[in-house]
């Protein structure tokens, strides 16, 4: 069987030497809590408690406030201090429920559950009340996704193993250390669907959580692991959606649409303890590495934990590093603080001791088309770069501009070292809000 | 801790290769073939190549300086330029003449088109053109102290006088008269394979180039139909190769799009025919790659591809 792949893509350096041999290591929290209300995409959570309350590690501290909204969980036992504004990763400020950790990690009663004492329903509505939402970063409620419009039009539920971005090695372990829970999950989303069949994509850079996925479902005729080339951002939704069904999708347009829903691995890990453990999400992998800080590793982390207890984890700074990336090197988010709390969709903490944008300057286009060749998306972001410079919207949109999913392989390829992205995410972000004034 | 850290948006990673990388494999691809000018034609090879290298990015510098301008000879571009120049005129011309060459490509084809990226013709080839235009009786003079008289390629001409036919193993090798670096086949295409490992280049100019040229020669050369030999001579024969995947290739001056580069090497190859049979010189190569150039806005804009995931409109409405 061939790799399955896509058109474009670049190689950057994977740097998952790293921390990939390093088993997952629990991460106890000291100090203070902080739960932002806004940890996935749609409508910010609303406060279930209020200063003063004692609250039990598992306890609803927020519930969904809408329909594509999620709800949040204390992962710590302890007192409510303060409900403020406090700073994300992404740099922003967002409304936080702060809890005093009291260090004894009562928990709440969980209610197991086996797959086949539940209804449809009743899956779906643990999922929920779990607030499971994607974890590969963009954290979209995964009950939504998996309550599509046609029900009966999903054929695939793919698991997406990939793990391209450089770096980051929380799925690869996730899936050496716990393949049969995500391999369960993935049994209970498919349970969901009538002739969904599952397919677990994993890029060819990890051999050994290939064989063990193989392994895992042998003895299960609707899963395939299907096998990856090794290229950024073969994780990308639509990039993997093509790769292993060969069906593509636009901007316009739902996995759901070409009958697919994607998971990451720490999804699916987390809709198994969501329906058969029936626990929430509250804690996460989060790989710690780059070559900023000591000791590399993979963390088993509870959310709302603080940035800096990562480094410590890690075996603290490696000299003066001076970028610090909440996610991978290709799509994460550069901190200028380190006082932020592990979220839903914080995957990992690279920290790097040199600071490569900042030395580089960008020279004129020689128009080589390394960024048209690298595009997944097949656009020429040369084009659309010049098109965001000069502010023109008709033409950035007619070389289908908006089609452009940001994932940085124009910008790494440059050799002139323009940045294309950020001038192409500028303009993109400029359209969106006109749009949304009209 | 009050301090504040680096930000910047995504991504935080840069490949290696730089302008500059991409020039110097250029540079390299390059120098089999001028060492083996400089073996064919000697000293007076070395001294235009000097001269030629010297002269580009001496006038970059000085341009950029007094307008103000960052110096950016350390892309190397104008190197690059200079090395072709050298390349692309006997090694008889007058080195004034080559300096004029140096000055027209850099100042009048590069500079005041806005620099590196905006010029919309190969400023070695604009200036050998012009070079040919000036000065045609020197820079057609191929007469040396190992060689006398035409060039191969001028006695391939469809009705030129009969003269000393080379044979096919001295084109590919190269000991024949010509300009300096495009005699030896073998020494270019190794070249040609450096940038082709290096995914400096990619194969679509150049080979569509050369089939449609050959194709041509094949079909519908004057008085030579279907005649295998001479379509080996006309593609090895004077500047196809070094045209080809040296000059057809410059990033600046072809079309962005993939499907472009294909229709580019066409039009290349199909014009080269044209000049070569039916021009007035044995030589099509240079001016058909200058023309080809004009063509290219107007190739980018039909090849546009097709984004990722897009559906025609019919199918859109649901």
């Amino acid at each position: 069987m061939g790799k399955c792949t896509f058109k474009g893509g670049v190689h950057p350096f994977d740097g998952k030497e790293f921390s990939k041999d390093k088993p997952i290591k629990e991460l106890f929290p000291e100090g203070d809590m902080v739960y932002p209300l806004s940890q996935h995409i749609g409508a910010p959570a609303v406060p279930v408690v209020s200063k003063g309350d004692y609250v039990l590690a598992g306890q609803l501290i927020a519930e969904a406030g809408g329909f594509v909204s999620a709800n949040i969980h204390s992962s710590v036992s302890g007192t409510v201090k303060a409900i403020e504004p406090r700073t994300l990763a992404t740099g922003g400020k967002c409304n936080s429920i702060v809890i005093e950790n009291d260090g004894k990690y009562k928990e709440v009663e969980y209610e197991p559950k086996t797959l086949s004492e539940l209804s449809r329903e009743e899956i779906r509505e643990r999922i929920k009340a779990a607030g499971v939402v994607g974890m590969g970063g963009a954290g979209f409620p995964t009950n939504v996704k998996l309550t599509p419009k046609n029900p009966e039009e999903i054929d695939y539920i793919i698991v997406n193993g990939a793990e391209c971005e450089p770096y980051l090695t929380s799925d690869y372990r996730r899936m050496i250390e716990e393949p049969d829970k995500v391999v369960m999950g993935l049994k209970v989303a498919l349970a969901l669907f009538d002739h969904a069949k599952g397919i677990i994509g994993i890029e060819d850079n990890k051999p050994e959580a290939i064989r063990i996925m193989q392994e895992k479902v042998a003895n299960e005729p609707d899963i395939e692991v299907k096998v990856l080339k090794t290229k950024y951002p073969q994780g990308g939704e639509r990039c993997l959606i093509y790769a292993t069904t060969g069906r593509s999708i636009n901007s316009s347009m739902l996995p759901a649409d070409a009958g697919c829903i994607v998971h990451n691995v720490d999804t699916v890990f987390s809709i198994y303890m969501a329906v058969i453990e029936g626990k929430p999400l509250t804690k996460r992998i989060v790989t710690v590495t780059g070559d900023g800080v000591k000791e590399p590793g993979n963390f088993y982390v509870w959310l709302g934990m603080n940035y800096r207890q990562l480094i410590d984890a890690a075996g603290g700074l490696a000299g003066t590093p001076e970028k610090f990336i909440s996610g991978g090197p290709m799509m994460g988010f550069s901190m200028y603080s380190l006082d932020v709390p592990v979220v839903k969709g914080s995957a990992s903490l690279l920290v790097m001791q040199k600071d490569i944008v900042s030395r580089v300057s960008a020279s004129a286009c020689i128009r080589c088309g390394r960024c048209g060749e690298g595009c997944p998306s097949h656009l020429l972001p040369a084009k659309l770069a010049g098109f965001a410079s000069r502010g023109d919207e008709a033409g950035f949109t007619k070389f289908d501009g908006m089609e452009c999913v940001e994932c940085g392989s124009c910008s790494y390829i440059c050799p002139a070292k323009r940045p294309l992205t950020q001038q192409i995410k500028a303009m993109r972000r400029t359209i969106m809000a006109n749009r949304k004034k009209k | 801790m009050s301090e504040l850290f680096n930000v910047s948006a995504n991504p935080h990673v840069r490949s290696k290769d730089t302008t500059q990388t991409i020039m110097r494999d250029v540079l390299i691809a390059l120098t089999p073939a001028s060492i083996f000018g400089i073996y064919n034609f000697g000293v007076d090879a070395l001294i235009r190549i000097i001269v030629g290298i010297a002269a580009c990015v001496a006038c970059e510098a000085l341009y950029e300086y007094f307008m103000h301008r960052k110096i950016t000879v350390s892309d190397l571009s104008a190197a690059v330029t200079g090395l072709l120049i050298a390349l692309n005129i006997p090694s008889t011309l007058n080195v004034g003449f080559e300096i004029v060459g140096c000055v027209f490509a850099i100042i009048i084809v590069k500079q005041l088109f806005g620099g590196l990226g905006q010029n919309f013709m190969n400023p070695a080839l604009a200036a050998r053109c012009f070079l040919l235009i000036a000065f045609t009786g020197p820079m057609t003079n191929f007469v040396t102290d190992t060689f006398s008289g035409a060039t191969p390629l001028a006695v391939l001409k469809p009705g030129a006088e009969p003269g000393e036919a080379t044979s096919l193993l001295t084109l590919f090798i190269g000991n024949h008269a010509g300009v300096i670096g495009e005699t030896s086949v073998v020494c270019l295409l190794i070249g040609a394979v450096y940038l082709l490992v290096r995914r400096v280049i990619s194969l679509r100019i150049p080979a569509a180039y050369i089939l449609t040229f050959a194709v041509l020669i094949f079909l519908l050369a004057p008085g030579h139909q279907f005649d295998a030999m001479y379509m080996l001579k006309e593609i090895c024969g004077g500047g196809l190769i070094l045209g080809a995947f040296f000059m057809a290739t410059d990033y600046v001056t072809s079309p962005i799009t993939p499907n472009g580069k294909i229709i580019f090497g066409v039009i290349l190859g199909f014009l080269t025919f044209l000049f070569r049979m039916y021009g007035g010189s044995a030589e099509g190569v240079s001016y058909a790659i200058i023309f080809s150039n004009i063509l290219v806005p107007l190739i980018e804009k039909v090849t546009v591809p097709k984004s990722f995931g897009k559906k025609k409109p019919a199918k859109e409405a649901k």
